[in-house]
């Protein structure tokens, strides 16, 4: 074994462990930083594992109104989570996985992860779960392109038709692409924080059905299978959020500054959304969409800036 | 060329045995077809593994040329869904459409006889044979919708459809007129010709008639009808192979061009933004289930054109690369959306004949009484929603990849409009197929008929099983059918050898990452179903909600209500409700419907006012006989002494 | 020279037959015109030609014995003798028969043909015909006088024909008599079902089928 492979399995390595074990970390974050704003002690940054780890002795509970479909959504998440993981690069370490046009298999196992859990959800045969998957789907139409034509300005501008090439590409901060890069994000920021079903889009953490669109359409999960639906939530979130941050990483000359780096920036992205959460309220559910489209014209507005 | 006349030979005449058997005759006819799909799939296959194209030439005919049947490898493509989904539809049918119905013995006859003229029409490598093939098939198509001819509906849809039909056949007349220089071979024109006026013409022309076959918007208004009104297993023919072959009229019209101009490729992409989009924003909007997806056929022949649009991008700006993913993701959702189509068609046919109602507000909760059609319904969804690891995906990646391609290595902006619109149209088609899978299958039943619907007989959920498998099998591993593919895609493209499409589109990373999926997917489902012993039977809690009936549920219409009314200015919905005031309401009712924009909303009205307007011309019309031959004999001395003078 | 004369007669019988009232003594005209037209091959001088000769005896067979013998069946079973006030007068159908053979001469003397060709005479005796068929056809009100109109029809078909006889016989013989025949039995049909259905021969009851 030479010196770059063993390397490269390290890396590998990392990657796989980062994935399986850093998520349940994100949502504590960003309910510690909550509960501290808002004046509380709030549960503690690991409360997620023990959540989990509670949840995977429980005893699941079906309805007699749904099949086997109702499983397969929460299956479908957390194995479409991780296979998008193998595909995004985590800072400026490239993916284990990484050819041209990985992007488009990354959307679309996040698209199969919606639909199946719109599909579990409308299993169950009740108007919440119905509201819920209704509100998901229509937004969604609004997310994908804006996620696009994002990738679309990215490969434009750093001529890569790789996530591993667009999101790491070095010199970013100081080059023609600095403007539209930022508007990229920012459409980037919004996608995010609908995707993730975060205030200012949804609530994470009533259980009105008037304020829902995520929570409602797991209500009810138990068991086993509520536990996939809490890790795979917590695992889109450092999914997508590397997308986010492997653009603003500067490039370091180690290895493990790049991890390092890339760890701390997660982190502080949790906590970005944490004062987000804490500093606005939730839109009404029609503005919802006037705030995707601004996502939208952003990531065109960076493309179009782009091909100019 | 045996094989393929031997298949060509036992498609026709498979329905010619059931009209002499008092029993037992669909069986015949789905063997007899099944039979000769086997042999037409292997003669498919020699010539796409690289075999010479088997030719039949004819000796100089009056038109001067010869050439008759050529079966290459764009042909060969087209003949694998052109002679599985009949078969399959056959196979179906035999339950479906028993002795039982006095159209029978006819439908079976005219299935084959519509197979057969779509064999020919694949190899036709002569103008006279294509349009005649061409023709065949119209017209015994217009014999198959008009199955029920006695619902006025259904003749209503049959007669759209054949005005239709002979309209864009007449185009096609005048493009191979105007064509005729070239000779009536399918040569490539001469460089330099595309450009020209006449060469405009030419394009124009072919895009009306073959786009009114392809249900390319706002030519696509003969579809919901037809395929609403047709029996199940022939909308999944219509829809599967019928409008597929407007898109083999192009494919060839485009390999013939070389050098295609800038703007071309430009059209094809717009044209299919816009049927795609406004095909699945229709298509949500509709509480018919055939008429749904019809719509959904309309959409996916818009992907169709954007991977056509931006091959034909390519080779205007010489991207050989461009040219082959474009041209291969077309071809490509060619054979996939004949595929899960025709396997949803066939879902949608079970469903409709176990509830007896084609509205979906009528269903629900059919996946406990008919779990193999909910199986295999949910297949089609997830491969015509194009999500992983199901054969959709492969198709659009392939689109997709392109328009990266596109958009990252030539100037053009056309391909970021490709990009877009197909993201959009993927999530409106999860949007769409969530509610239709959801509302038919799932939750509780919302009718009587829905509660008590059995599962289908064995001859019906046979077909559709096969068809499942093969999304499956070309989705998990695109590999099997990349030489395939590539050869296929080549010579649409007009390159002379295609350059390793399997290494170009990472076929070989899809099917790892499939079958990861699969694996990561079935491990987790072990997970999940493991640890303690868990409790069923019990209702849906919800909050806690203690009287849940099935009418709490979400409808059709609410669930797609959002995307409906974000876009109702494209949609124009009819609604007519009042609205719910005071304590104790009483009963009221909702009633939404979205008609067609262009059938009932351009083409219908306008027609009216043409006929109003030509009414005048009835003056001419007064039925005496002498009148009429004296118009004939003005005519004549009229043009002797133009002649003359 | 022969076949001047004979050409002649044929214009001559048009205007007889345009100019008659009694059904029976058209159908006699008509059948003169036809056998003069049989016999018009002979009279060119192509009697050297076998079947040409042939020709001219199943023309002569068809327009001299059979037609006529079609003819006698349905005026026997119709009984009518006589044509009723047509819509334009004997008197004026007859200036209108003498106009067009003027026009058709008019036009064939513009028409590019060869000089001292035997084909003179050919073209305008064709045209004239073709227009009388056309004015019997237009002005008269039974159903049996427009049958002969379409008779008188086809026979300036066939004398225009006659040109090409020499180089293609059996294109011009069999496309014309077929149309013939083809012509007589529909017409048949037709007249059959007039009087069954409206039980009179008089076509102004077809215009009740108009829209």
């Amino acid at each position: 074994m030479t010196d770059s492979t063993l390397v490269r399995s390290l890396h590998f390595l990392l990657h796989i462990l980062t994935a399986l074990l850093l998520p349940p970390l994100l949502p504590g974050l960003i309910n510690k930083v909550k509960a501290l704003v808002a004046g509380r002690q709030g549960p503690p940054v690991l409360q997620l594992y023990h959540d989990l780890a509670k949840l995977a002795r429980k005893r699941a509970v079906y309805s007699r109104t749904t099949t086997w479909v109702f499983l397969a959504g929460p299956v479908a998440v957390v194995a479409a989570g991780l296979t998008a993981s193998l595909l995004v690069p985590f800072g400026h370490s490239p993916s284990p996985v990484h050819f041209q046009g990985d992007m488009i298999l990354f959307a679309y196992l996040f698209g199969l992860a919606r639909f199946a859990t719109v599909v579990s959800a409308l299993d169950t045969g009740s108007s919440f779960e119905g509201m819920g998957a209704a509100r998901e789907v229509t937004f969604s139409v609004l997310t994908e392109p804006a996620l696009f034509l994002g990738f679309a300005a990215l490969a434009k501008a750093s001529g890569s038709l790789s996530l591993s090439g667009m999101l790491a590409s070095p010199g970013f901060a100081i080059s023609r692409a600095t403007g539209p890069l930022i508007l990229v994000l920012a459409g980037w920021m919004i996608v995010f924080l609908t995707e993730n079903s975060r205030i200012p889009v949804d609530d994470p953490n009533t259980h009105l059905e008037l304020t829902m669109i995520h929570e409602v359409m797991v209500l009810d999960h138990s068991g086993r299978p509520f536990a996939l639906v809490l890790y795979g939530a917590s695992l889109k979130l450092l999914v997508l959020g590397a997308l986010i941050v492997g653009p603003l990483l500067p490039r370091t000359s180690a290895p493990w500054l790049d991890w390092a780096g890339f760890y701390g920036a997660v982190g502080l992205l949790a906590v970005v959304v944490g004062l987000v959460e804490s500093a606005t309220a939730r839109f009404r559910l029609n503005r919802v969409p006037q705030f995707l489209v601004a996502g939208l014209l952003a990531t065109a507005f960076a493309f179009f800036l782009l091909q100019a | 060329m045996i094989l393929f006349g031997l298949a060509l030979a036992l498609v026709t005449l498979s329905g010619v045995p059931g009209l002499f058997m008092r029993a037992g005759g669909g069986r015949a006819s789905a063997w007899l077809l099944g039979l000769g799909a086997l042999a037409g799939l292997a003669a498919a296959a020699r010539v796409l593994c690289g075999g010479a194209p088997p030719a039949l030439a004819l000796l100089r005919t009056p038109l001067g040329t010869p050439g008759f049947l050529r079966l290459d490898p764009i042909g060969a493509f087209f003949l694998v869904p052109v002679l599985v989904l009949p078969a399959c539809g056959a196979w179906f049918g035999a339950g479906y459409w028993g002795d039982a119905h006095e159209s029978a013995r006819r439908l079976r006859l005219l299935l084959g006889v519509t197979t057969g003229f779509m064999a020919l029409l694949v190899a036709a490598s002569h103008a006279l044979t294509f349009l005649l093939a061409w023709e065949g098939m119209a017209v015994t198509a217009f014999f198959l919708v008009a199955a029920e001819d006695r619902d006025p509906e259904t003749q209503r849809a049959a007669w759209i459809y054949l005005v239709s039909t002979h309209s864009g056949t007449l185009c096609l007349f005048a493009a191979f007129g105007l064509l005729s220089g070239a000779g009536f071979l399918f040569l490539p024109v001469p460089p330099g010709l595309a450009a020209s006026p006449r060469g405009t013409a030419v394009f124009l022309l072919f895009l009306a008639g073959f786009g009114m076959k392809a249900g390319i918007f706002p030519l696509h208004f003969w579809l919901p009808p037809a395929h609403a009104a047709a029996p199940s297993h022939v909308s999944s023919m219509m829809s599967g192979v019928l409008i597929k072959m407007g898109i083999l009229g192009l494919v060839r019209a485009l390999c013939l061009v070389p050098d295609p101009p800038l703007w071309w490729g430009a059209l094809l992409v717009a044209l299919g933004a816009v049927s795609g989009i406004l095909g699945v924003a229709f298509a949500l909007a509709q509480h018919d289930l055939k008429r749904l997806l019809a719509y959904h056929s309309i959409e996916n022949i818009g992907i169709i054109l954007l991977g056509l649009g931006l091959g034909t991008l390519g080779k205007s700006t010489g991207h050989p690369e461009l040219q082959l993913l474009g041209f291969a993701g077309a071809l490509l959702h060619v054979l996939n959306h004949s595929l899960f189509k025709g396997l949803l068609f066939l879902g949608a046919g079970s469903v409709v004949q176990a509830t007896g109602s084609r509205d979906l507000e009528r269903m629900g909760g059919l996946a406990r009484s008919m779990p193999v059609t909910a199986g295999v319904f949910l297949a089609g969804s997830w491969a015509i929603c194009g999500l992983p690891p199901l054969n959709g995906f492969v198709s659009e990646w392939l689109i997709y990849l392109a328009a990266f391609r596109g958009l990252a290595f030539t100037h053009s902006s056309w391909p970021v409009l490709a990009l877009a619109a197909l993201a959009v149209i993927g999530a409106l088609a999860a949007a769409c197929f969530a509610k239709v899978f959801g509302v038919v299958f799932l939750g509780e039943p919302r009718s009587p008929e829905a509660a008590a619907a059995v599962e289908r007989p064995r001859s019906m959920r046979a077909p559709m099983l096969v068809l499942a498998g093969a999304c499956l099998a070309i989705g998990a591993v695109p590999v099997a059918v990349g030489p395939a593919l590539a050869r296929a895609a080549g010579a649409a493209a007009g390159l002379p050898a295609p350059a390793g499409l399997g290494a170009l589109a990472h076929f070989g990373i899809l099917t790892a990452a499939a079958l990861a999926l699969l694996a990561a997917a079935g491990l987790l489902w072990a997970w999940a179903r493991g640890g303690a012993a868990p409790r069923a039977g019990l209702p849906t809690w919800d909050c806690g909600y203690a009287a849940a009936s099935p009418r709490i549920q979400y409808t059709a219409s609410s669930f797609a209500d959002g995307l409906v009314s974000a876009m109702r200015f494209v949609l124009w919905p009819q609604v007519r409700w009042r609205r719910v005031r005071g304590l104790f309401p009483a009963q009221r009712a909702y009633r939404s419907h979205v008609p067609d924009l262009v059938l009932d909303r351009v083409a219908e009205p306008g027609l009216g006012l043409a006929a109003r307007g030509l009414a005048v011309l009835h003056f001419f019309q007064s039925g005496q006989l002498p009148l009429y031959l004296l118009y004939i004999l003005i005519t004549l001395v009229a043009l002797l002494v133009w002649m003359v003078a | 020279m022969l076949s001047d004369l004979l050409i002649a007669l044929i214009v001559l019988t048009n205007f007889t037959l345009v100019a008659t009232a009694r059904i029976d003594k058209m159908i006699q005209v008509a059948v003169i015109q036809g056998v003069l037209l049989g016999l018009l091959p002979l009279a060119m001088g192509l009697g050297r030609h076998p079947h040409i000769v042939l020709m001219v005896i199943a023309a002569v067979g068809v327009k001299g014995w059979l037609i006529p013998y079609l003819f006698r069946r349905a005026t026997r079973k119709i009984k009518i003798d006589r044509e009723l006030s047509p819509y334009v007068g004997f008197t004026a159908s007859l200036v209108l028969c003498a106009l067009g053979t003027g026009l058709a001469l008019l036009l064939a003397s513009n028409l590019p043909l060869a000089p001292g060709s035997q084909f003179k005479l050919f073209v305008p005796a064709s045209l004239s015909t073709l227009l009388t068929g056309f004015i019997l056809l237009i002005t008269r009100r039974k159903a049996l006088t427009q049958v002969v109109g379409y008779l008188v029809l086809e026979n300036g078909i066939y004398l225009f024909g006659l040109m090409l006889v020499e180089d293609m016989p059996m294109l011009v013989e069999t496309g014309i008599l077929l149309d013939l025949f083809v012509g007589i039995f529909v017409m048949g049909i037709v007249i059959n079902h007039i009087t069954v259905a409206f039980d009179s021969m008089d076509t102004r009851q077809l215009a009740e089928l108009k829209d």
